[in-house]
């Protein structure tokens, strides 16, 4: 079933889902949403499985022409939405009918707004998933972000009359000043006095900030005497924090492959929707936690999203 | 450079990962080491393990916290580590590339040849006289890190990479050579391309060959590259 054409498809918007797992061997990463709890949320409100393909928008949106009937929702960055001019509230699903334009405007707090539809939309998996991997042409639409004049397609809802709104405490704030929590490692014994450095220090979120990395700015790290400047190659994971030769740290992100600099920190696994929403020039603080932290931590973020589901489905 | 560790090195990948360590070299016996572990995780599967990635000298496992922890994997590795002589190990495939050198496929041949005083003829029978072992697969999807590169032919990358490397290009860059799956920017020497799709994602197996296969370029003349490339396509 066709449900939109893409009337404009804004600077960088991609069909992701929750994820591409099992590849890495092969030097596929992972891809998927950015900013998981949002990303899910706005499945979770038009009555999708956790993971249906959705669009990931970034910083600016598309204007689409519906083809069909749906149920949508806009989670995620603040952004102004519209159907047919009339302004509609985000966090909340809403139907459409054939013919409707909707029109996603420019995030004014965070980067990444996900807009689900019911059913989710209808690209071919590639190794088990529907995420764009851009770099590799992979996933999606051909492996591509979304161009003016196309058409998607999307499976057919179980129902378009189930208007739910997420329940205001679970909407998340953008901040322009962030703190990250993260564990040392795999490569903090490559740095001594640069350990201190991070987790001391104030870092400027840079516009080299894209899925497969954040570029920071701020005060150099430095390796330690008599470790070599480069490590041999491997694969990373989202939120390994690396140091390369210059210095200034980079957050890596779900399109990294392998790569040879020395990994000082990396970040919770349930702190990375802030950074997926940090805008260039916001700043970044580094908070040291340790394991059993990060595992608490975990636990309360799939927590909260199992509440969140609970609540929705009332 | 050391080589084999006594004892595997756990590094912290967050909390969801690490990175199990055999080794600090590029080395066949640290690389078997890695091979044996990813087989024996991937036929024991402990429980909570998303995904096991093999590197060079060590393996990145993925894990569900929610699932498992550091200290039960750390466990279940070292039961694992600790039968390892009752496990059979399949030995490496071989997968055979065909390679057409020289000529507009292989622009670099002869920068490559002059800079070893070698003829055009000797690159090709030492390129094709090895046998190269998959030490991790990355950088861009199917992207094999080989190792076994002979000496003579260790030549530096270009000083400054080219913005696009069609598909299929085979390189040297210092001691390592490598093909490239799929278009994209990169430094190497290029000597010969193969008509081969090394990456076909709409394939149910969308890879020729995983880490710990060994590789062995064939030589083909350019008419049975063309032959080749013409047939694989529908």
């Amino acid at each position: 079933m066709e449900v939109f054409k893409v009337l404009e498809p804004g600077p960088f918007t991609t069909i992701q889902d929750s994820g591409r797992y099992g590849y890495q061997q092969f030097g596929i990463p992972i891809s998927g949403a950015l900013d998981m709890f949002s990303y899910q949320a706005a499945n979770m409100l038009v009555g999708n499985g956790e993971d249906a393909a959705g669009l990931e928008i970034t910083f600016m949106g598309p204007r689409l022409e519906a083809l069909s009937d749906a149920l949508l929702a806009v989670t995620g960055a603040t952004v102004p939405v519209s159907v047919n001019d009339q302004p509609q509230a985000m966090w909340t699903a809403f139907r459409v009918a054939r013919g409707d334009v909707i029109n996603i405007r420019a995030t004014s707090k965070g980067v990444r707004a996900y807009l689900a539809v019911a059913g989710g939309l209808m690209v071919p998996r590639v190794m088990g998933s529907c995420s764009t991997y851009t770099a590799g042409k992979i996933g999606g639409l051909d492996g591509r972000p979304l161009t003016k004049g196309d058409t998607l397609r999307g499976r057919s809802a179980d129902s378009l009359n189930r208007i739910v709104s997420l329940p205001e405490d679970f909407k998340p704030h953008f901040h322009t000043e962030v703190n990250l929590r993260a564990l040392p490692g795999p490569q903090d014994d490559y740095f001594d006095s640069g350990l201190k450095v991070l987790f001391s220090s104030e870092f400027t979120v840079t516009s080299k900030a894209d899925r497969m990395g954040y570029r920071l700015e701020g005060p150099m790290i430095e390796l330690k005497e008599g470790v070599p400047r480069s490590i041999i190659s491997e694969p990373s994971l989202s939120g390994a924090v690396q140091i390369p030769p210059d210095g200034e740290p980079i957050i890596l992100l779900v399109e990294q492959t392998a790569s040879g600099y020395a990994k000082i920190a990396t970040i919770v696994t349930a702190d990375l929707d802030i950074v997926a929403q940090a805008r260039p020039g916001d700043k970044v603080r580094f908070e040291r936690v340790d394991l059993n932290t990060a595992y608490q931590l975990h636990r309360d973020y799939r927590w909260r999203l199992n509440r969140l589901k609970e609540a929705i489905r009332g | 450079m050391g080589g084999l560790f006594d004892k595997a090195v756990f590094r912290l990948v967050g909390d969801r990962g690490v990175i199990v360590e055999y080794g600090d070299a590029i080395s066949p016996e640290i690389n078997i080491k890695v091979r044996t572990m990813a087989t024996a995780i991937n036929e024991e599967k402990p429980a909570g393990i998303v995904e096991v990635v093999p590197t060079y000298r060590s393996l990145l496992i993925v894990y569900d916290p929610m699932a498992t922890d550091l200290k039960s994997l750390e466990d279940a590795l070292q039961f694992l580590e600790s039968r390892l002589d009752q496990l059979e190990i399949p030995p490496p495939r071989t997968v055979e590339i065909p390679v057409s050198y020289g000529g507009d496929l292989g622009p670099d041949i002869e920068f490559v040849a002059q800079a070893h005083n070698l003829t055009v003829e000797d690159v090709i029978r030492i390129h094709t006289g090895a046998l190269y072992q998959i030490y991790m697969i990355g950088f861009t999807p199917g992207f094999p890190f080989l190792g076994g590169l002979p000496e003579e032919l260790h030549t530096p990358r270009l000083e400054t990479p080219r913005p696009l490397v069609p598909a299929g290009s085979v390189g040297i860059a210092n001691n390592q050579t490598g093909v490239y799956p799929i278009d994209s920017p990169g430094g190497w020497r290029l000597i010969g391309r193969t008509p081969l799709s090394l990456f076909n994602p709409s394939k149910e197996n969308p890879f020729l060959y995983r880490a710990g296969d060994m590789i062995k370029f064939v030589r083909i003349s350019e008419e049975e590259y063309r032959r080749i490339l013409s047939e694989g396509k529908p």
